[in-house]
C-alpha cells in the first residue's frame, strides 16, 4: 500500500503543521502558570470577601444540598475564560455576510455582565461566519424563494417525520440532495449536531468497532459513545496509525472473547475546522476497501467548498461517490440554512427511515429553511440557468489560494491544507488570544479566536473563513490589518524561508502574479 | 541474623566483587564475633552468592514477556485472518412493508386543515395546540426577520452566531417564565439531551420515571451516571428508592458528599398524557436534598392560568424548580428548544451543554416566530381556558368507544387511544389500529399511531393512536371525529 500512495493523488496534497517554536512553548506554559497562581489569589481573595464577587451562588434554601459543580471545574471558567469572555458570543444585528453589524457592548465589571451601549459596528469584515459560499443574504433568489414558502407552508411543523411532519418540500430536497452528491437517495434531519449523534447509534451497536480520528467533532464523538460501540482512535490524518489499528483489530477480534468484529466503522470528516486540513480520503478508500471496513464521512464544512463543482471532498480528489458508505454532512455552513443529511443508497436510507432516532421523535425540518437549501443547491449545480454557483466556487478557490499565500508570506504560521478555506493562525500565548480578538475588532474585523478545551493548552489559534462573498479589497483590508496586529503582538513565529508552492485544483491559472 | 534482599538492581558482572565486600560489609554480627573473622568466609555462603548473582544475570538477559499478550500472530497468520474475515452488511434489510417505511406526505401547510396523501383532512395529529402554526400574526413577523437577516445563522453561538433575536428570545421566554435566565437551543430533541448530561457526570444518581420520553433517555446514556427508574407516577416507589439511598449515604458518608442527586420528570407525559405529582415532588427534594429537573415540553402552553405549565398549574414557587426544559415545537408552533431556571444553574450550560456550543443556532426567523408566539400568550390568556375546555370536551366524547380505552386525564390535550384488549402480537395490534386510522383518513379525518423505536425505548408503551386537541377545531370537528372512530371501531375491531 505504502508504495503505490503518490499514484492514488491526482494533484499534490499540501499539509503544513509548523512545528511550536520550543521558546514560545517555554513562554506560553509560564503564562498559564502565572494565570493559575493569579487565578489562586482571586479565588482566595473572592472567598474571604476582599474582591467583590460575582459568580452566581446556589439558593439560601439549598446550601446543604450535594453542590452542583465542584470548585475545581470552574476554576478555568472563573480564572481565564472570564477575562478574555468578550471575544466570543458577540451578538449581531445583520446578516452574516460579507460585512455585518455588531452590537456594541460594554462592560464595567471586567467582563462579568455586558451592557448593550445602543450602537451598532457597521460594517465589520465578517472573517469568522462559516460562509463560504456567500449564501448567507438577505435579498436575491433564495431570501425570495424562503418567503414564498414562509407564505405558503408557515414556519413549524409540530410533528415528527414519522407521524404527520413529513412534508413534500422535504421529499423534494431529499431528492435534490441525492442527485447533488451523485448518490441514491439521501434523507435530511433538522439539526446538523444530532444528524451525527442521532444516526451512528443507528447504525453500529455492541460488538463493532467504531475507528474514529483524534479530532473529530464533539458530534460524531458522541454519536460513536451512545452507539455503545467499542471506539478505537487513531492519530490524525495519519494512515499508518489507521491501518495499524484495522490490522491489529481484525487480527485479534474483540477485546478479551476474540470473537470476530460485527463490523469495522472508519469516521472521518472532510475538512477539520480547528485545524484546517483536509482528509486524506484516496488512502483511506483504499484502506477500507482492503480490509472490507465501512466508511462514515462527515462533510460539515467541505460539502460545497471543495471540488471542482462544489461537491464537496469526494469531488475534490475525483474519486467516486458510490465509494463512500455513508456521506454526511450539514446545510449550515455552505448553504446557508441549517439541518443535516445522510446520502447513500437505497437500503441504507430505508434503514434509517425506519430506526433513526430523528425521524421517530425529533421535528422535522422547517419549510422555509428546506426551501433556501432547495434554491442554493440549484444554484450552485447550475440549474437555475446562471453561472452564479459556478462564479462562487471559483471565488472562494480564489480568495482562498490568495488569502492563504498572503499569510504565509507575512510570516505567520498558519496551518492546514492549501486549500481549505478554514485557516487557522497560531497565536500560542493565552495573553494574545484576548489580544488579537480585541485589536482585530478595533480595526473593524470580526475574527474567531479559540483557546483550551477547544485546542491542546499551547495551541491556541484565530481562525480565518474565507468566503466567496469577500472581495479582493476586503481581504486585502483584512490582510493589512493582521500585518498590523502581528507586528504589534509579534506574532510572526514562521521559520521558513520561502513560501510553499501553492497549486489549487486548478493549476492551470497562474495566481502567482497578482 | 544474616539477612539478604535480592533486590533485583540492576548491577553487572563487574559490580559483582563489590556487591560481594558490601554484603559482607553489611551483615550484621555481633560486636564480639566482628572482632573475629573478619577476613575469613564460611564457603557455603561464597557459593550461595555466586549462585545468586548469576540468577540475576539470567533474569536479565532472558526476554520479558507481557502477561496479557502471551503470544503474537505471525504476519502470515495476520493475513490470512484478515482474508477471512466478513463483516455484516452495513444495514441489515427492511422489509418493504415495514410500517415507518412509507411516510404520510403532507403537501402544503401542516395546519389545521391539513392535505394528506392528495385528501383535506381535519387535522387531529400535529401538537398545534394554540393554533399559531397558521397565524398571520407569526408569519408576519417571520418574515420581517427573513427580509433582515437571511435564513441560517451560520456558525454557532460562540462564533458570531449570536443574534439579537437569540437575546431578546431567552429574555422574553425568561420574564415568561418568571426565571432569572433562559438558554435556546435549535433542536427540541437537543435540549433536554444536552442538558442533562452537563450537570450530571459519571457517579452521579439520576431518578427518573418510567414514562419518560426517549430524549430524556439519551440524555440519561450520554450523561454516564446511576439511573433509577421509579414506578410511572408512584411517589413510594420513588421514596423506597430515596430511602435506600439514604442508607447507602450513610455507610459512606465521604463518597455521598460529591455524589450529586437528581429527579427528572414530565411535567405533562406525552407517552401517557397525564401529569406528574409537583408539589409531592418538591417535599421530596427537600427532605432527600435531591434537586429535581421538569421536562415541559407537552405542557408549556398548555397547562396553568397563563400557560406558565405545571407549576403554575399546581401553584409550585417556580424557583424550586432547578430546571426547567421545553421545547418550543409544541404550544410555541417554532423550531427549537429552551431551559430556563436560576442563572446559577442556567448560564453552566452556555459553555457545557454540547447542543449549544458545538451547533449552529437557531435560524433567527424561527426565534423571531416565538417570540411573537410569545407575544401572543401573553396578550391573551383565555386560549389556555378554551384549551382545557375543548380537552375535556373531547375526553368526555371519547369514552366508552367499545374496543378502545381512552389514556389520560382530561385536560391534557394530547391523548392515546389504546386497544382495549391486545391480540398478544404487537405488529398485528399496530395493523389494526392503522386499519382505523386508514378509516378516518378515508373520511378525512387525519390521526396518527404514536410511533416508536421498539428496540431502543427502556420501556415500551402499548400501541396507540394520538389524539390531538387544538383550538381551532370547532364542535362539528369534534363531532365527525369522535364519530368517525366510533364506526372504525365498530365496523373494525368486533
Amino acid at each position: 500500500l505504502n508504495n503505490s500512495v503518490s499514484v492514488l493523488y491526482k494533484k499534490p496534497f499540501a499539509e503544513s503543521f509548523e512545528e511550536t517554536p520550543l521558546l514560545v512553548a517555554v513562554l506560553t506554559y509560564m503564562g498559564y502558570g502565572i494565570l493559575t497562581v493569579f487565578g489562586y489569589l482571586r479565588d482566595f481573595l473572592r472567598h474571604w470577601s476582599i474582591q467583590t464577587c460575582h459568580v452566581a451562588r446556589e439558593k439560601e434554601e439549598q446550601k446543604d444540598f450535594v453542590p452542583l459543580y465542584q470548585d475545581f471545574e470552574n476554576f478555568y471558567t472563573r480564572n481565564l475564560y472570564m477575562r478574555i469572555r468578550d471575544n466570543w458570543n458577540r451578538p449581531i444585528c445583520s446578516v452574516p455576510g460579507a460585512k455585518m453589524n455588531l452590537v456594541e457592548r460594554v462592560s464595567r465589571d471586567y467582563n462579568w455582565t455586558f451592557e448593550h451601549t445602543g450602537r451598532v459596528v457597521k460594517d465589520v469584515i465578517n472573517m469568522g461566519s462559516y460562509n463560504y459560499l456567500g449564501f448567507a443574504d438577505n435579498t436575491g433568489a433564495c431570501a425570495d424563494a424562503a418567503v414564498e414558502a414562509t407564505e405558503k407552508y408557515g414556519v413549524g411543523v409540530a410533528s415528527s417525520r414519522c407521524e404527520m411532519g413529513n412534508l413534500d418540500i422535504q421529499e423534494k430536497l431529499e431528492q435534490l440532495v441525492a442527485r447533488f452528491l451523485g448518490l441514491e437517495s439521501s434523507m435530511i434531519f433538522g439539526m446538523g449536531f444530532a444528524t451525527n449523534s442521532m444516526n451512528i447509534p443507528a447504525l453500529t451497536g455492541k460488538g463493532c468497532l467504531i475507528l474514529s480520528d483524534e479530532l473529530n467533532h464533539a458530534s460524531l464523538v458522541l454519536g460513536a459513545r451512545l452507539s455503545g460501540s467499542t471506539i478505537r482512535v487513531f492519530k490524525h490524518n495519519n494512515m499508518q496509525s489507521l491501518e495499524k489499528l484495522l490490522r491489529d483489530a481484525i487480527a485479534h477480534g474483540q477485546p478479551r472473547t476474540h470473537r470476530p468484529w460485527k463490523k469495522i466503522l472508519i469516521v472521518v470528516e472532510g475538512i477539520y475546522s480547528m485545524e484546517g486540513s483536509i482528509v486524506r480520503l484516496p488512502e483511506i478508500v483504499a484502506l477500507k476497501k482492503r480490509y472490507k471496513a465501512y466508511l462514515y464521512l462527515d462533510e460539515a464544512h467541505s460539502i460545497g467548498a471543495l471540488g471542482p463543482n462544489g461537491r464537496g471532498v469526494v469531488d475534490y480528489f475525483g474519486l467516486d461517490p458510490k465509494d463512500v458508505d455513508i456521506m454526511m454532512g450539514t446545510f449550515t455552513k455552505s448553504f446557508g440554512a441549517a439541518g443535516g443529511y445522510i446520502a447513500g443508497k437505497k437500503d441504507l436510507i430505508n434503514f434509517l427511515r425506519c430506526h433513526s432516532h430523528s425521524a421517530l421523535y425529533a421535528t422535522s425540518m422547517s419549510p422555509p429553511v428546506a426551501q433556501q437549501i432547495i434554491t442554493s443547491m440549484t444554484i450552485i449545480m447550475g440549474e437555475d440557468g446562471t453561472t452564479l454557483g459556478a462564479d462562487r466556487i471559483r471565488r472562494l478557490s480564489e480568495n482562498t489560494t490568495y488569502f492563504r499565500r498572503k499569510l504565509r508570506e507575512m510570516g505567520v504560521v498558519i496551518y492546514g491544507n492549501d486549500d481549505s478555506p478554514v485557516v487557522p493562525m497560531m497565536l500560542y500565548m493565552p495573553a494574545k488570544i484576548g489580544a488579537f480578538g480585541r485589536e482585530m475588532l478595533k480595526r473593524n474585523i470580526g475574527t474567531v479566536v479559540v483557546g483550551f478545551p477547544a485546542t491542546p493548552i499551547i495551541e491556541s489559534r484565530a481562525r480565518f473563513c474565507v468566503s466567496a462573498a469577500h472581495t479582493r479589497e476586503m481581504l486585502d483590508t483584512a490582510l493589512k490589518a493582521t500585518d498590523e496586529v502581528g507586528d504589534l503582538l509579534q506574532l510572526k513565529y514562521s521559520r521558513r524561508e520561502q513560501p510553499l508552492p501553492s497549486l489549487g485544483w486548478m493549476a492551470k491559472e497562474s495566481l502567482l502574479q497578482d | 541474623m544474616r539477612q539478604y534482599r535480592a533486590s533485583g538492581r540492576a548491577f553487572d558482572n563487574r559490580s559483582a566483587n563489590w556487591v560481594t565486600c558490601f554484603f559482607r560489609a553489611t551483615r550484621y554480627r555481633p560486636v564480639s564475633e566482628r572482632r573475629q573473622g573478619n577476613k575469613e568466609a564460611p564457603a557455603y555462603h561464597l557459593i550461595l552468592e555466586g549462585i545468586l548473582i548469576l540468577w540475576i544475570i539470567r533474569l536479565l538477559f532472558s526476554k520479558t514477556y507481557k502477561l496479557h499478550e502471551t503470544y503474537k500472530l505471525t504476519e502470515k497468520e495476520k493475513e490470512d485472518l484478515i482474508e477471512e474475515w466478513q463483516p455484516e452488511p452495513l444495514v441489515p434489510p427492511v422489509s418493504k412493508d415495514h410500517p415507518s417505511l412509507s411516510y404520510d406526505v403532507v403537501t402544503g401547510p401542516p395546519s389545521h386543515k391539513i392535505t394528506i396523501n392528495g385528501k383535506e383532512c381535519i387535522n387531529f395529529a400535529s401538537f398545534n395546540f394554540l393554533g399559531l402554526l397558521d397565524n398571520e400574526r407569526v408569519k408576519q413577523k417571520a418574515l420581517a426577520s427573513l427580509k433582515k437577516y437571511g435564513v441560517g445563522t451560520c456558525g454557532p453561538r460562540g462564533f458570531y452566531g449570536t443574534f439579537d433575536v437569540h437575546l431578546e428570545l431567552e429574555s422574553r421566554l425568561a420574564k415568561f417564565m418568571k426565571t432569572e435566565e433562559a438558554i435556546i437551543y435549535s433542536y427540541g430533541f437537543a435540549t433536554i439531551a444536552s442538558a442533562i448530561p452537563a450537570y450530571s457526570k459519571r457517579g452521579d444518581i439520576i431518578f427518573v420515571d418510567e414514562a419518560a420520553c426517549f430524549s430524556i433517555q439519551k440524555g440519561l446514556q450520554a450523561s454516564r451516571s446511576f439511573i433509577k427508574y421509579f414506578k410511572h407516577n408512584n411517589m413510594e416507589d420513588l421514596e423506597r428508592l430515596l430511602n435506600e439511598q439514604e442508607l447507602e449515604d450513610q455507610k459512606n458518608p465521604r463518597k455521598a458528599r460529591v455524589t450529586r442527586k437528581f429527579i427528572l420528570v414530565e411535567g405533562l407525559y406525552i407517552n401517557t398524557a397525564d401529569i406528574c405529582p409537583l408539589p409531592e415532588l418538591v417535599k421530596m427534594k427537600y427532605k432527600y436534598k435531591v434537586r429535581i429537573f421538569l421536562e415541559e415540553s407537552m405542557s408549556f402552553g398548555v397547562l396553568g392560568e397563563h400557560g406558565r405549565g405545571v407549576t403554575e398549574h399546581f401553584g409550585v414557587n417556580i424557583d424550586d424548580i432547578d430546571l426547567i426544559s421545553a421545547n418550543m415545537e409544541n404550544a410555541v408552533a417554532s423550531i427549537g428548544g429552551f431551559c430556563c431556571g436560576r442563572s446559577f444553574v442556567i448560564d453552566h450550560q452556555r459553555l457545557s451543554g454540547q447542543g449549544y456550543c458545538f451547533s449552529a443556532s437557531l435560524p433567527p426567523m424561527l426565534a423571531a416566530a416565538a417570540i411573537e408566539a410569545l407575544n401572543i400568550m401573553e396578550e391573551d390568556p383565555d386560549i389556555f381556558t378554551i384549551l382545557r375546555d375543548k380537552s375535556q370536551h373531547i375526553y368526555n366524547a371519547l369514552q366508552g368507544i367499545p374496543g378502545l380505552k381512552l389514556v389520560g386525564v382530561q385536560f391534557s390535550p394530547a391523548l392515546h387511544l389504546q386497544l382495549e384488549r391486545s391480540s398478544g402480537s404487537r405488529d398485528s395490534d399496530m395493523q389494526l389500529l392503522r386499519t382505523i386510522v386508514d378509516y378516518c383518513l378515508e373520511r378525512r379525518v387525519a390521526l396518527t399511531l404514536a410511533r416508536y423505536l421498539e428496540k431502543e425505548e427502556r420501556f415500551l408503551p402499548s400501541p396507540s393512536i394520538r389524539v390531538v386537541v387544538t383550538i381551532q377545531q370547532t364542535e362539528e370537528d369534534v363531532q365527525k371525529a369522535v364519530s368517525c372512530i366510533r364506526e372504525a371501531a365498530a365496523a373494525l375491531l368486533i
